[in-house]
């Protein structure tokens, strides 16, 4: 067995087993990798810093843990930097499992919110966030097509309570808020198909202006949205999350894998090499053979 | 951090390692993993509906009326519809009774196809098309500004993008054989599609990578908790930790060296 037969034969754990030392070495060791912020992630940053205080915007957390690890970082850059902004923010899961990451997320924003942080040389005084004055979170009901065309009529439809259980008309942030008009944009943050929702039943129905933050096996999919014009941005995986957070000064999970992500992803390339190496050569060998026959 | 969260966190970690484990081969580890995932995603679940679903939209808008006269004296009694069309789905269970679950579907159906087709139409299919077919914006063909080639707003590529479409839908236009200047243009189709499948395949990558990541930060605070779990480096910690943190390493240290034996025995057996 020649050389170029033992590439094609590699047995795939040894290259799990590589991946895994060379995630594990990298992430041991502390350096910076530099972050270059695309203009379909800097379109989110700008719109949410240009809202002034008071606002209201939609954030739709529809993911499940498994897609935890990719879209938390968003979600946790994304409403630090509104509430930062003092914007006021509506929560939804129309992921079966979202109510807990929603739940998770609202919880530690709102602890890091009370401390005093200074963000692209802005100082902001820590305060306390209010469930209600801040941020109302309706949950989740299923069937979500038809919860995302009923908020468009009125938020009370779908939701005739929050996920507390407090009526609607009962929340101070939501008084005087209908549905979609009363809000300056939605951003879905979603692992399924529920983006598709959001761009047929929300922002096609209703016409407000849509962001979506997508798991990275999505994100190729929803690119010609962009060029549509029908979302306004998109942040593409834990990329699209470190490209936040490089915005919004405000460093966390998904700038620390960037550079795990950097020789993982040469490792890939290197195999995907060694492994192209390995079948063209072989190719060309069994021609000979062919020839020489 | 408290005993109880150091233990749940320990267990968080054996459970990624389980996981983990299924790149080596299956085992019984890996099947205690996967099953517990299923297992509580579905409890889960099925609480989340019961307390967001039903209560809310069914329970709560008939909780004015009385239980034995099943609610019709409510002041909304009409919410019993849908609830007698759901209660009908369950018929599938029975042979007799199955063809009655076909109403709720076919309302259900009927319905979510009425609502879908005209957006689905309008916002996924025709609003696509106005974009690829946008008239070319000369003044900026090469970037808005600048020279810049990766402008995906330029007039160079609204004409790649028109191009890339028209030549990857010729490639699955299957009645004319692909030869002469079409089988040129289809063979331009597919190495459109090969762009977009190597794109999505770099993101499939940094996807999977993001998982792994998430869990060797989660593990690293771990260890740091565990590092720091001597009662001399932290006098907040007692012995328990330690106790929890050796045990979880034996046991690790255990089931390696168990697989290493095993392999080597088999290999001694095969040669």
């Amino acid at each position: 067995m020649d050389i170029f037969e033992k590439m094609m034969k590699l047995d795939r754990r040894w290259i799990f087993l590589f991946l895994i030392i060379v995630c594990v070495v990298t992430y041991a060791i502390p350096f910076k990798v530099p972050i270059l912020v695309e203009p379909e992630v800097r379109s989110i940053y700008n719109f949410i810093d240009s809202l002034p205080p008071g606002d209201i915007i939609l954030v739709a957390i529809d993911y499940d843990p498994n897609n935890l690890a990719e879209l938390h970082p968003m979600t946790y850059a994304l409403v630090e930097h509104a509430w930062r902004k003092k914007l006021r923010v509506i929560f939804t899961a129309l992921s079966q499992n979202g109510p807990g990451m929603a739940e998770q997320a609202i919880l530690d924003i709102s602890d890091s919110l009370k401390q005093d942080r200074t963000f692209n040389g802005v100082h902001f005084k820590g305060r306390e966030i209010k469930n209600g004055i801040d941020y109302t979170f309706l949950g989740y009901k299923p069937y979500y097509a038809l919860v995302i065309l009923g908020m468009g009529q009125n938020f009370r439809l779908p939701f005739p309570t929050d996920y507390y259980g407090t009526p609607l008309d009962s929340i101070p942030m939501m008084r005087g808020v209908l549905n979609y008009d009363q809000v300056a944009g939605v951003i879905d943050l979603s692992g399924g198909s529920i983006t598709d929702a959001w761009i047929s039943y929300g922002q096609g129905r209703f016409n407000f202006p849509l962001a979506l933050g997508l798991t990275g096996v999505m994100t190729a999919q929803y690119y010609p949205y962009l060029g549509s014009g029908q979302v306004f941005g998109i942040m593409g995986g834990l990329l699209g999350a470190a490209e936040y957070e490089e915005l919004a000064d405000n460093p966390g999970r998904a700038k620390d894998g960037m550079r795990i992500q950097l020789y993982a992803h040469m490792v890939i390339i290197l195999f995907i090499i060694m492994g192209n190496v390995g079948y063209f050569a072989e190719r060309r060998r069994q021609k000979r053979e062919e020839k020489g026959r | 951090m408290d005993f109880s969260t150091f233990l749940w966190t320990t267990f968080a970690v054996f459970v990624t390692l389980a996981t983990f484990s299924f790149l080596y081969k299956d085992n019984p580890f890996y099947k205690f993993a996967e099953h517990l995932v299923v297992g509580v995603s579905a409890g889960y679940f099925v609480i989340i509906l019961w307390y967001n679903g039903l209560v809310p939209n069914l329970f709560d808008r008939l909780k004015d009326g009385d239980w034995y006269l099943i609610w019709l004296n409510s002041s909304k009694p009409w919410y019993l519809i849908p609830a007698i069309l759901g209660i009908l789905m369950w018929t599938r269970f029975s042979k007799k009774y199955s063809w009655v679950s076909r109403w709720p579907m076919a309302l259900y159906i009927g319905i979510a196809t009425g609502v879908a087709i005209p957006l689905e139409m309008s916002n996924r299919v025709n609003k696509q098309l106005f974009a690829t077919m946008t008239s070319i914006d000369w003044t900026n063909f090469f970037g808005h500004g600048h020279f810049n080639l990766l402008d995906t707003t330029s007039g160079l590529s609204q004409v790649i993008i028109f191009v890339g479409a028209l030549s990857a839908l010729i490639y699955f236009f299957f009645s004319k054989e692909h030869t002469g200047w079409f089988g040129g243009v289809a063979n331009l189709g597919i190495w459109t599609l090969m762009i977009g499948f190597g794109a999505s395949f770099g993101f499939t990558v940094m996807a999977r990578i993001s998982l792994f990541i998430n869990r060797l930060q989660d593990i690293k605070a771990w260890g740091i908790e565990a590092l720091d779990a001597s009662p001399r480096a932290n006098p907040n910690y007692g012995p328990g930790f330690l106790i929890v943190f050796w045990l979880f390493v034996a046991f690790v240290a255990g089931y390696i060296v168990y697989e290493l034996v095993n392999y080597f025995r088999s290999r001694t057996v095969q040669s």
